[in-house]
This record gives C-alpha cells, structure tokens and sequence, in this order.
C-alpha cells in the first residue's frame, strides 16, 4: 500500500533531531509537526518572519498581524522571535536551517528539484521555495512517485522549469525512502506491501537497489 | 513640518508628489501588514502606469489588487501572486507585466536598495528561468547569479506605532517585508495605528529609525484575514 498523507508527514517526522530548527513547506510537509517525536524539541520556522511558530489560535486568539507563510493565523510558541523578511531570509539564505522539508513535482538524478512551474498553466510564482532549496544543505522531498497516469517524477533530468540545481539529497515518495548520490537515486526503504519491482517500474531515473530494503513501520 | 516632524494629518498630503510611471516599494505579506489606506489613497488618485514591488498583489477588492479595476498597474514585481481573478484576468490578456522574483531575493533586492549597494550575488535561482540572461560567478565551487536592487519612488509601509519623527516599530508578523521597504523609498511614507511623541518609544526597540522616513499618518485598519484557521479551544 502507498503511503497516506499522514505516514508520510510521520515518516518524514523521523528524521528530526532535537534542538533542530525547521522550515516546512505548504501541504504533507506541514503535517509534519503533527508528529514531532516525544521528548524532542524542535522550532518551526515560518518564512514571513516567525521563528517558534505554535498551533493554530483559538476564535478568542485570532489575531490579523500573526500569520503563517501560507497566509493562515497562528500562534507564536513560547520563546518565539519575530523579524523581518531579509532577515528571515539570511536564516534561510545562509543556511542556518537545520531541516527544509517541501513538495516537489519533479526530481532527477542529479539533485535537481521542479516545483513551482507547469508551462501552459497560470504561473503564480515561486515564493521562498528557490531560496529555500539554494539555501539549506538537508532537505527532505515529500512527493507522489508517479502521477496519476502512472509517469515517474524521479527522473534522469527534469522536464519542467526548476527551482533549484543539485540541491535534493533524500526524497520521501508515496512509495519509497530514497538518496540521491552520485547521479542516482538510492533506494533506502519501501512503504509497507510495496514491492521493490513497483518501484522500480515507477522509476525513470537511474535506481540503485541494494539485497535487502526494508519495509517501513507504522505504529 | 518642522524639524524632524514627520506627521501628516490627510492621505492626500501623504501620498502628494506620486505621479504616472513611477515605482511604488509595499510592505505587506499577504494582506497582513499592508498599507491598506496608502493603497486606497493610490486609487483615489488614479495615477497609472506604476511598477509595483511587493511580495503579492492582495486579493479582487482588498489590499493591491484594487488598483488592477481601473489597470494602474503596468509591471508588479512580486513572488506570489494570482490570489485575484482580475490579476489573472490581465495577466493573460497582456496588460499587466509581472517579474517573478524569489521571496528572500526580493528581501534583499529591497534592503540592498536602501544600502545603496547596487547589486549582490545569490545561490537563489541559479540554473532557473530566474537566472536566465544574469551574470554567474563561481565563488568557492558554488555558482551565484548577480542580482541588482531595487530601490522606488515610493516606499509605502504600514507600522504599528510611530513617534512624531518617524522611528517605527512592527506588530508581529506584521512586520514582514515592511522594514526594508521603509529603507528604499525616495520618499516613504509610514501610515501606523498609533503616533507617539519622541521618547516614547524605547530607542533599543526601534526596528525602522526616523531618518529612513518622511511621513508618517495615523490611519484606521481593516485589517483583513486571508486564511482563518483556528483549533477548538
């Protein structure tokens, strides 16, 4: 079985550390925080200028002037800083991120990353996905592994505009953990009840497939 | 005006000197933290033909999309937009000219603007249709593209507080890109909730100091919700 939004989000959820800070993108990423592992602490970072985001507000605590990157009210977390764009952007920028976790329509081989722009239909921009993917050195893809026609998006070379060059090192797909090195994807792990042959067929860049890969766990 | 008094009491003193064709830096994420009644005073002037810099281009009937109804705008340079039918509308039929511009690489087009450095060099959209025709350089292995600032006629900024001589401070995430576009406006324009007499306002808290702006107006705000979300309390 595909993994759901939400094993995703948990799966992904795994790899943070305690004391990360951590950028993460509209969508499964955001999910994430759903599953922050017991007895670790991590910071959101919200690319508008909120470093410490918390959850949602109650009706009582709805406030205009404290919103999110996808424009939603939030909350700031205890200990929390708020700042400019440029400065947000310096955390960004200059990698003092610790984790950026994005979608993505597109990756390939070599670490490139498509996600902001489908030719033909209205373009709306790429927001802080290009600085995002420039500026952090771990960077976690959530994306389905093929569309739904069944066409691979991990691919030899990206076929649509990219938002960023040799900058994906690890892609969490409905289907599969994978690790992008050294021109290939390397597969690490599969969703549980997916066959390593269906990834395979799923994958139109070049796959390294090790003897042994392991299923995913969900509690 | 006397001395370092920056305070106008009407919008049409606030926005006097703007004129066709010229460039207009907003502040303002969303709709959070605009210049919603700067905006408004553009519209009532009619002025056209203007560039506007700003992350997004607000919604149909609020923020900057309300001066897409009678096309004021000619070019937006943005990294967000479309949140509005009539922008796409325009878009589509060739009437509107839009620049896409990476979120942190406008930040910093703005604040270098105001720095008076003309131009800086960023990972940001290297080997992207946003790096298409700029100067690469390779500084320690790593490829950079040359990105120029921006700096506008206009620099309109909605702060939360400000004393009489325009040193301004920042509500929240209302903040976001108004502080620097505070800095790269030939003149900027600071309309706020609340104006303070000098001293009122801790110096060590000031995120815009007064010499960056030249007026300052206290207005009323709507202050509009994109995305409402809350959790059960």
């Amino acid at each position: 079985m595909a993994l759901s939004r939400e094993q995703m989000a948990q799966r992904v959820a795994r790899e943070l550390q305690d004391g990360f800070y951590v950028n993460l993108g509209i969508g499964i990423p955001t999910l994430v925080a759903n599953y922050v592992p017991a007895g670790i602490e991590v910071m959101l970072q919200s690319e508008n200028g909120l470093l410490g985001m918390g959850p949602f507000p109650t009706e009582d605590e709805i406030d205009a002037d404290m919103i999110n990157a996808g424009k939603q009210t939030v909350t700031a977390a205890t200990g929390a800083s708020i700042f400019s764009s440029a400065e947000s952007f310096a955390m960004i920028r200059g990698g003092h991120v610790d984790l950026t976790v994005l979608g993505a329509f597109e990756v390939d081989v070599n670490g490139n990353i498509a996600s902001w722009m489908i030719p033909g239909k209205l373009i709306k921009g790429m927001g802080g996905a290009m600085d995002l993917v420039a500026g952090a050195d771990n960077i976690i893809v959530t994306m389905t592994h093929a569309s739904k026609h069944g066409e691979s998006k991990l691919l030899t070379e990206c076929s649509l505009p990219l938002t960023g060059r040799g900058c994906i090192k690890k892609v969490l797909t409905d289907l599969a953990y994978l690790e992008i090195e050294d021109g290939a994807f390397h597969l690490k792990e599969r969703a549980p009840g997916v066959s390593v042959e269906e990834i395979i067929e799923k994958t139109e860049g070049k796959l390294i497939v090790p003897d042994n890969v392991p299923e995913m766990t969900f509690a | 005006m006397a001395g370092f008094n920056k305070v106008v009491n009407s919008y049409e003193e606030a926005m006097a000197g703007l004129e066709d064709g010229m460039t207009v830096i907003a502040g303002g994420f969303g709709l959070c933290g605009i210049p919603e009644n700067l905006i408004k005073q553009i519209r009532t002037m009619a002025t056209k033909d203007l560039t506007i810099v700003s992350n997004n281009c607000g919604i149909d009937d609020f923020g900057l999309g309300i001066l897409l109804v009678d096309r004021q705008i000619k070019k937006m340079i943005s990294s967000y937009v479309g949140e509005n039918a009539l922008f796409e509308k325009q878009l589509l039929a060739g009437e509107l000219e839009v620049e896409l511009t990476p979120q942190g690489t406008l930040a910093e087009k703005m604040r270098a603007g105001g720095a008076g450095i003309p131009a800086f060099y960023t990972a940001t959209g290297y080997g992207t249709p946003v790096g298409d025709g700029k100067e690469v350089r390779e500084f320690n292995g790593r490829h950079y593209i040359m990105e120029e600032s921006i700096t506008g006629d206009f620099a309109i900024v909605k702060g939360w507080k400000a004393d009489t001589y325009g040193n301004v401070v920042y509500r929240d995430t209302a903040q976001n890109f108004n502080p620097m576009a505070a800095t790269a406006g030939k003149i900027t324009v600071v309309e706020v909730e609340e104006i303070v007499e000098p001293g009122e306002l801790n110096p060590s808290e000031i995120h815009t100091p007064g010499i960056y702006v030249n007026r300052v107006i206290k207005g009323s705000f709507e202050k509009r919700i994109e995305q409402r979300t809350v959790r059960q309390g």
